[in-house]
C-alpha cells in the first residue's frame, strides 16, 4: 500500500490539521507515514495544502508531487492540482464550495457536497471529515478506527465530546461515495 | 619598612604595551584594586576588546575572554547567564563600545545584565592609527578628520553614559575621568560601586572613564591631560548619570 | 516506547534539550521559527535558558561567551542569519570552543526568498567566515535522523572542540514524521577543563583567537589543521541506498536526497541500475564511500537545491575518473522526481557524454 495524498484549499479550512489527523492514523496503524505543508508565503491567507504519504514501506520522499488522491476544497485548488494527479488516482471535489468539473479522464472522480452533509449532521465544522471518510472508504488509506483514535490523542479532553459527531461525519462520507460507486457499477 | 605600595593581585607582573602618557595603565590598575578590595578574584572573569586594550587579558590575572570588535557585551551576557554567581566585566573603547557594538552594549544594558563595563572614551581610534572615534569633539583633528571634526559630514560626538542612564535596565552609570589625582580617586570610587552593584544583582553597570591619548592626540603627556580637562570634560560632564537607591 | 508526530524544527530543539544542551541565544528568522518557539517553552523545563537576542551577531557572540564558560550551548537561523554569525563562527573556531549552529538554508542570494534550497553549501563546508578553519557539517534527512543527530552534533563538538553546523532546509523543518524518542537519559557532558569558569584557586585560562607573533598563529594553524585532518579520517559519515550493481550513482542530501530516493526506486523499478550516495556529514565530505563504487559506476549524478556546490566535492572525489553531471533547481524550488528520472534516463549507459 502506497497512497500520496495532496490536500488543497483555502487557509482557514483545516486542511493542515486534517492532513496531520490522517498521517496521525497512519502512525497509529504501524504504517510509514509524513506530512509535509504548503510552503511559502501562500501559507497565510490564499491557498494552503499539505501532502500526507502513507505506506507499508519507508517513505522516499515526503514531498508530494504527483499524489494518488487529490482532495480539493476550493476552486483554485482543482484548477491548479488536478493536472498533477497520477493516472488511476483519485480526485475528491468538495462540491459545496466548488461549481466547476474536473476535466481528467483517466482518474477517478468524485463530487461531494461536505459542507451541506456536515450540516445535516448538525456543524458544518466536520466537513473536512467528511471528505475524509470518502477518501477512507474508497481507498482503505486508515481505518475509521484508527482516525477516531487519533482524535482522542490529538483532542483536548475539553474537545472530545466532538469525536461522535467526526465519526459520523466519517461514515456519512463513506456512505455516499459507497452508493455513488454502486450507482457506477449498476 | 612597611610596605605601603604594591602591585594589585589581580594585575599580573609584566611590562604594558601601552604608550607613554596612556591613562589605559590607570584604569587597569584600578580595576584590578577593586577586584582585590572586593576579594572577588577568583571568581571574576574579564572580556578584553578589540582595540588597544585587545590584550587586557594578558594584564589581568583572572580568567579572561578575548572577543571580537565591539561584541563584549555580548560575550559577557553568554558567560554571565551560564554562571550567574561569577562576576563579570567588559573592558571596551570608544571604537568598540560606542560605534560597532552600540547594538551590544544598548541591549545588554536594556536587558539588565549582571555584569559591570569599563568604557575607556579617549575619543579617538587608537591601536589603527588616531581615526575619529564616535566620541571626537567637533574640531577635533584625526588622522580621517584633518581638518577637525566636522558636524555637516559627521554628525556629533556620542554620550554614551547620558544615552544608556535612561534605560530602565541600567542600574549604575558613572562617567569619570583619570586626568589628576582626586579624579583618579573618583574614578576607582564610581569603578567600585559599579562592582558592588553587579555583586548586590541589581543590574546593568557602566563607568565611562575620560583618557588620554597622548600619541595619537600629538600631544606629551602632561599637555594631553590639560587637553583632557579643558576639551573632553565640558562636553562629557562627569558624574554619577544613574545609581540605585541602595547605593550612598 | 511509542512513536509520535513531530515537526523537523521541533525535533532539532527536542534533540538539542535531550542531547544535554540547556541554553540558547538567537535571533528571529524564517523559515526555523518553531525551533526557537519549542525551545522557549522547553528550556524552562528543564532548568535552561532560552534569550532571544538583538541580533544574529550578537547570538552567535553570546554561544562564544555560554560555551567558553564551559555550557552545551547552541543556535540556529537561517541564510542572511547565517552570514552574519560568520564573524563569531571563525572566532569560535579560532578559540577551538563547541558549539551547536542550525542553518535552515532558505533560497538566497540577499534576501532571496524563505522557500527550501541548499545553496549554502559553500559557506559550510568552506569555513564561510575569515581564516582557515572548518566546521563539522551534519545533513539530516527525516525527523527521526534529526533527532539522532543532534546528539552526535553536540557530542562531535566536545569531542574536536569545533563548532558543529546542523544543516537543512525549510522543508525538513516543516514536515512532520513519525520518530522515536527513546528514554530520556541524564546526560553527562565531558569535563571542560578549559572553560574559563573564574580561576577559583586554579590557573588562569584565556578564551582567544589572538596570536598576535606570526610563529604561533602558523603553529596554532597547524594544530587546527591536525584536528580536521583527524576528522576527515574518522568521521565521514553517508548513507548508501541501492548501490549494488548501481551504473549511475546518484550524490544528493538532505531533502534532495530524499527526492532521489524516490527516483532509484522508479528506476529500479524500471530496471535502471541507479543507485544513491547519500552525504550526511558535508564537510568532512564522505570521500570514503565512493572508493567501492567507483569501479563499476559509469557516472554520477548530482542533485542538489542550488546552482551546483556539492558537485564540486564529487569531481574533487571522482577526480576525473569517471564523468560528473550535475541536476539541480534553486531558488527555492524543489527538483520534482519525475524530471530527476528524465535526466538519469538521458544519462544512463552513458548517452548524456
Amino acid at each position: 500500500m502506497y497512497q500520496a495524498i495532496l490536500i488543497a484549499g483555502f487557509g482557514g479550512q483545516g486542511v493542515l490539521s486534517t492532513g496531520q489527523l490522517l498521517a496521525y492514523a497512519g502512525m497509529l496503524e504501524g504504517k510509514h507515514v509524513s506530512w509535509i505543508p504548503s510552503y511559502g508565503p501562500e501559507m497565510r491567507g490564499g491557498t494552503a495544502n499539505c501532502g500526507v504519504t502513507i505506506s507499508d514501506y519507508p517513505i522516499s520522499s515526503p514531498v508530494v508531487t504527483e499524489p494518488t488522491s487529490l482532495i480539493v476544497m476550493n476552486r483554485p485548488s482543482l484548477e491548479k492540482f488536478e493536472g498533477s494527479v497520477v493516472p488511476g488516482g483519485l480526485i475528491l471535489v468538495n462540491s459545496s464550495l466548488i461549481d466547476i468539473k474536473a476535466t481528467r479522464k483517466d482518474v477517478r472522480v468524485y463530487y461531494i457536497p461536505a459542507n451541506e452533509l456536515a450540516e445535516e449532521l448538525g456543524s458544518s465544522k466536520v466537513a473536512n471529515n467528511v471528505i475524509l471518510g470518502a477518501l477512507l472508504e474508497l481507498t482503505g488509506v486508515v481505518t475509521p478506527d484508527a482516525v477516531e483514535k487519533s482524535l482522542r490523542e490529538v483532542l483536548p479532553p475539553h474537545r472530545h465530546d466532538m469525536i461522535p459527531l467526526n465519526r459520523r461525519a466519517l461514515e456519512a462520507g463513506a456512505a455516499l461515495v459507497h452508493r455513488s460507486a454502486a450507482a457506477r457499477a449498476g | 619598612m612597611q610596605k605601603v605600595f604594591t602591585r594589585p593581585r589581580s594585575l599580573k607582573d609584566i611590562p604594558t604595551h601601552y604608550c607613554p602618557g596612556c591613562t589605559h595603565g590607570i584604569v587597569h590598575r584600578l580595576v584590578a584594586e577593586v577586584i582585590d578590595e572586593l576579594d572577588i578574584f577568583d571568581r571574576t572573569i574579564g572580556v578584553a576588546p578589540v582595540g588597544c586594550s585587545v590584550f587586557a587579558y594578558n594584564y589581568f590575572d583572572c580568567d579572561m575572554f578575548q572577543a571580537s570588535h565591539g561584541r563584549a557585551p555580548a560575550v559577557a551576557t553568554g558567560i554571565k547567564r551560564v554562571l550567574p554567581d561569577r562576576v563579570v566585566f567588559t573592558y571596551q573603547g570608544d571604537g568598540d563600545l560606542a560605534a560597532i557594538g552600540t547594538g551590544e552594549i544598548v541591549h545588554a544594558a536594556a536587558r539588565g545584565e549582571k555584569f559591570t563595563v569599563i568604557f575607556i572614551n579617549n575619543a579617538i581610534y587608537a591601536m589603527t592609527g588616531g581615526q575619529m572615534a564616535p566620541t571626537t569633539l567637533l574640531g577635533q583633528k584625526t588622522t580621517t578628520t584633518p581638518y577637525g571634526r566636522d558636524k555637516e559630514v559627521n554628525g556629533y560626538p556620542v554620550k554614551i553614559a547620558e544615552m544608556l542612564s535612561v534605560l530602565d535596565g541600567t542600574a549604575y552609570v558613572a562617567r569619570v575621568s583619570v586626568h589628576d589625582p582626586a579624579s583618579v580617586v573618583k574614578a576607582k570610587k564610581a569603578i567600585k560601586r559599579a562592582f558592588e552593584v553587579q555583586l548586590a544583582g541589581l543590574g546593568f553597570s557602566l563607568v565611562e572613564v575620560l583618557s588620554a591619548c597622548p600619541t595619537n592626540w600629538g600631544l606629551p603627556p602632561v599637555e594631553a591631560l590639560k587637553w583632557l580637562a579643558e576639551n573632553m570634560i565640558p562636553y562629557y560632564p562627569l558624574g554619577e548619570y544613574k545609581k540605585p537607591a541602595e547605593v550612598g | 516506547m511509542a512513536k509520535i508526530l513531530m515537526k523537523g524544527n521541533e525535533a532539532i530543539g527536542e534533540g538539542a534539550v535531550r542531547a544535554g544542551c540547556r541554553y540558547f541565544f538567537g535571533y528571529p528568522i524564517t523559515p526555523q521559527s518553531e525551533l526557537p518557539h519549542y525551545l522557549a517553552k522547553r528550556l524552562p523545563e528543564v532548568g535552561g535558558l532560552y534569550l532571544q537576542s538583538e541580533s544574529e551577531t550578537a547570538a552567535i557572540n553570546m554561544v562564544y561567551g555560554a560555551a567558553g564558560a564551559g555550557a552545551r550551548v547552541m543556535t540556529s537561523s537561517s541564510g542572511p542569519g547565517i552570514s552574519l554569525m560568520q564573524e563569531g563562527i571563525s572566532y569560535l573556531a579560532g578559540a577551538e570552543l563547541p558549539c551547536v549552529i542550525v542553518n535552515m538554508i532558505r533560497g538566497g542570494p540577499g534576501l532571496g526568498n524563505i522557500a527550501p534550497a541548499q545553496s549554502d553549501y559553500f559557506q559550510a563546508t568552506r569555513g564561510g567566515g575569515h581564516g582557515d578553519y572548518r566546521v563539522i557539517v551534519l545533513a539530516p534527512a527525516s525527523v527521526q535522523e534529526i533527532i539522532d543527530l543532534m546528539q552526535v552534533a553536540f557530542d562531535l563538538a566536545d569531542r574536536y572542540r569545533n563548532p558543529v553546523m546542523v544543516a537543512g532546509d525549510g522543508i525538513l523543518g516543516q514536515m512532520m514524521e513519525p520518530v522515536e524518542l527513546g528514554e530520556e537519559k541524564e546526560i553527562e557532558i565531558p569535563p571542560r577543563p578549559w572553560a574559563a569558569t573564574g580561576r577559583m584557586g586554579g590557573d588562569k585560562k584565556l578564551i582567544s583567537s589572538l596570536y598576535i607573533v606570526p610563529e604561533e598563529l602558523e603553529q596554532h594553524n597547524l594544530k587546527l589543521a591536525q584536528k580536521y585532518t583527524l576528522i576527515i579520517e574518522q568521521e565521514q559519515r553517508w548513507e548508501e541506498y541501492q548501490l549494488a550493481g548501481a551504473k549511475l550513482v546518484l550524490v544528493a542530501f538532505g531533502t534532495a536526497a530524499r527526492i532521489c530516493k524516490a527516483v532509484v526506486d522508479r528506476c529500479r523499478e524500471e530496471g535502471l541500475a541507479v543507485g544513491l550516495i547519500r552525504p550526511i556529514t558535508l564537510w568532512p565530505f564522505p570521500q570514503k564511500a565512493f572508493a567501492p563504487v567507483i569501479n563499476e559506476a559509469e557516472g554520477f549524478l548530482v542533485v542538489e537545491m542550488s546552482l551546483g556546490q556539492m558537485v564540486e566535492d564529487v569531481r574533487l572525489t571522482v577526480n576525473g575518473r569517471r564523468p560528473v553531471y550535475f541536476y539541480g533547481r534553486c531558488g527555492g524550488m524543489l527538483p520534482v522526481a519525475a524530471d530527476v528520472v528524465r535526466e538519469v534516463k538521458k544519462l544512463y549507459g552513458g548517452e548524456g557524454q
